[in-house]
């Protein structure tokens, strides 16, 4: 198996701690993986992306090749787009709904989602709301991303539940039952979105 | 053994701690911080007391490292790239006296310009100081080489440059670390003169080095991390440098039907090389950053036929990628759909509630009030005051420079002439400028915007914490022109009068808006809760 993700979103949204699960599931999985991340000035409200490769075989580059991406899970709708030059024919575009406007010049809302829509292969998500219903916790909305996003991801479902588990283990057991209960309904969701 | 799964930097750090330092010593800068953070939080470098604080510049950082090896004991140096210049004249040096314990200087470079404001290549540092240099292409030789080059130090003598580039400093993989080796106990150097670098010892120590030269390329030679890989297909051969070897990989899925010599020690290992000239027709050089192996198999006359980033086959700036490897063997390259146009760039910007926000937004209002105002700034959170909607200042070029180059234009006769400067880059490198300004009596208005840490690069501790004023005043500047005020939107029309009182006065004044970072105000808010 391999899959290449592409992880979006803007600085200080904490798409780090979604690499750090599914780098741990990985790793638990006996699977070899790369990630590459933003550090530095783009971390202050920047746009801002990880690359990461997961696969049974040793990767060699940190980077992942231009239409190549396996999917693009990002957690604001704007930056979801920002990286279709990487995404390969046939791959998936995983976007949180709720935008992050920062700067001016951000699109029209509704132009935005037309464009999301009009993509071929997609799951548009409004994270935050599931996170709050789901998990009773705005915070988990990134958890309930990588749900959505785990359909896509060649590794079982149980892995990714323990990369949480893994991640969260200092901060106690209701942390990682709210992170948990988000990555459910995050994959809950997409499974229903796409059937 | 279970692995770890690590940044590069992080690789670095476990592996220096593992190669039994006694000493971390730097200054925070994109990519390289990281290492540093590691050690400072690291269970195991605490228990061992390794020496992990920050230090003021570089230049301090690398002579206390230097310190450190003359004292037989293991150190690690790091910075960013720019920060070599800084540190270059002690690295110069080092390369001269020699290392007596093992002394290892990592230099993360950023091409493409991540969070920089060059892309220089380290390893023409090392080329010019002639010590071997260390470039891995991914974590777990990072961590591996970080080791041997402690090893490597001591055997030869000398410093080892460890280079590496923002993509592996910042990408994560599983490394297996191995058993950590005792710190080295306290040995002075046998020879006492050795580090008296007088014209007479320097010239016998030079030569030294130079002897050296041959021993360094026997070890690039028979080191394992360079690789002689043969290939059936003769019509080229490749150089594969650092974290170019990944992307030769990745492009022709784990077997390039090309030979190919892997480099990651420095100097060239000579006899893979001309081997490898020798076998085919022509040569692909891939090196992230300049073309430096690619310039000297070349060589000035262009005898040999070496193609790279010189003759276009790759791009001559920017980092490499799968897709300018991919491009330079002709193969067909993929391309997703466009990006809409609907996308808008996302630049970074200061934090809302940042106290920079509150000094631009007075400062623009009384430059406003004299037409031929310039402001010159410097490296920090603060240059983002370059950018809409503050679009502030008129320069940023290297730690220091915003205090010495308003008092050049204000020596060539520009009025006013404004600086605005971080407080840990004032500590870094902008108390010398001050002296300078003060000796003169320079008309000049420096703002020391005091957010009480390094913030840029994560909000470490600031050497200059708690010392502002006492240094402003031993410096010389007049203690009525040392203004220290609270940067808040209320205080906004005091700031503004402070601003022009002090615009006004013909000399020296140090404006202080002192607010701590947003940001770590925040974190230190979390961990008290903790």
């Amino acid at each position: 198996m391999k899959t290449d993700i592409i992880l979006a979103g803007v600085g200080g949204q904490g798409i780090l701690s979604i690499a750090a699960a599914l780098g741990s599931a990985a790793l638990n999985n006996n699977l070899y993986m790369k990630q590459a991340e933003t550090h530095g000035m783009s971390q202050r409200g920047g746009d801002v992306q990880s690359f990461m490769r997961i696969s049974d075989k040793p990767i060699f580059s940190d980077l992942i090749a231009k239409g190549t991406a396996d999917i693009i899970l990002s957690v604001e709708p704007m930056e979801a787009l920002r990286y279709l030059p990487y995404l390969k024919k046939g791959g998936y575009v995983v976007t949180n709904a709720t935008p992050f406007i920062n700067i001016p010049n951000y699109p029209e809302v509704e132009t935005l989602m037309a464009t999301l829509k009009a993509l071929p292969h997609q799951v548009i998500i409004d994270a935050d709301s599931i996170a709050k219903e789901a998990a009773g916790n705005v915070r988990a909305s990134n958890f309930v991303m990588m749900g959505a996003g785990s359909p896509f991801i060649e590794i079982p479902f149980e892995y990714l539940e323990k990369g949480i588990m893994a991640i969260f283990e200092r901060k106690g057991a209701d942390v990682i039952e709210m992170n948990l209960k988000a990555l459910r309904a995050g994959r809950e969701f997409a499974q229903n979105y796409i059937k | 053994m279970q692995k770890q799964l690590l940044l590069g930097v992080e690789a670095i750090a476990q592996g220096a701690i593992d190669g039994g330092i006694s000493g971390v010593f730097a200054y925070p800068g994109t990519p390289s911080t990281e290492i540093t953070e590691y050690i400072q939080e690291s269970k195991q470098a605490i228990a061992r007391n390794v020496h992990r604080m920050w230090s003021a510049n570089e230049k301090t950082a690398m002579e206390t490292a230097l310190g450190m090896s003359y004292a037989g004991k293991r150190a690690l140096v790091c910075m960013k790239h720019v920060g070599m210049n800084v540190a270059a004249d002690c690295f110069m040096n080092a390369a001269i006296t020699g290392a007596n314990g093992g002394m290892v200087v990592v230099a993360a470079d950023d091409p493409s310009m991540h969070s920089s404001q060059n892309e220089q290549d380290s390893r023409v540092y090392g080329k010019f100081a002639l010590i071997p240099i260390m470039e891995p292409s991914n974590q777990q030789e990072a961590y591996d080489m970080t080791r041997y080059a402690f090893d490597l130090s001591e055997q030869m003598g000398t410093p080892v440059l460890l280079r590496i580039t923002t993509r592996l400093a910042h990408s994560r993989a599983g490394v297996e670390t191995k058993e950590a080796k005792d710190e080295n106990e306290m040995r002075l150097p046998e020879d006492k003169r050795q580090f008296v670098l007088l014209p007479a010892i320097a010239k016998k120590r030079y030569r030294l080095l130079l002897d050296k030269q041959i021993a360094f390329e026997e070890a690039s030679d028979n080191s394992s991390f360079n690789q002689y890989i043969d290939g059936a297909d003769k019509s080229i051969g490749i150089v594969a440098c650092g974290i170019g070897y990944n992307y030769l990989m990745e492009v022709f899925g784990g077997n390039c039907p090309y030979p190919v010599v892997k480099v990651s020690q420095y100097p060239l290992p000579r006899k893979m090389i001309t081997k490898l000239a020798e076998s085919t027709e022509k040569l692909l050089v891939l090196e992230e950053g300049y073309p430096i192996i690619e310039e000297a198999l070349k060589g000035y006359l262009e005898k040999e036929c070496v193609l790279g980033r010189l003759d276009g086959t790759l791009p001559r700036d920017g980092e490499l990628n799968p897709d300018h490897v991919a491009k330079a063997f002709g193969l067909p390259s993929i391309e997703g759909s466009p990006v809409p146009e609907i996308v808008a760039p996302r630049p970074p910007a200061l934090c809302v509630g940042c106290s920079h926000r509150d000094v631009y937004t007075a400062l623009n209002a009384v430059v406003a009030e004299y037409p031929n105002a310039r402001v010159f700034s410097d490296i920090g959170c603060y240059t983002l005051g370059a950018l809409p909607p503050f679009q502030a200042i008129n320069s940023c070029v290297d730690m220091g420079a915003s205090i010495t180059m308003a008092k050049g234009a204000a020596d060539a006769g520009l009025y006013p002439a404004v600086s605005v400067i971080g407080d840990s880059t004032f500590t870094h490198s902008g108390m010398t400028g001050l002296l300078d300004a003060v000796n003169e009596k320079a008309n000049i208005t420096i703002i020391i915007s005091d957010n009480e840490s390094i913030s840029m690069t994560g909000g470490q501790e600031s050497s200059a914490l708690g010392h502002l004023e006492s240094i402003c005043r031993g410096i010389g500047v007049e203690p009525e022109h040392i203004r220290v005020l609270l940067p808040v939107p209320k205080n906004h029309d005091e700031l503004c009068k402070i601003i022009r009182d002090e615009i006004e006065y013909k000399g020296v004044s140090v404006i202080i808006p002192r607010r701590v970072c947003i940001q770590k105000a925040a974190r230190d808010a979390k961990k008290k809760k903790k």
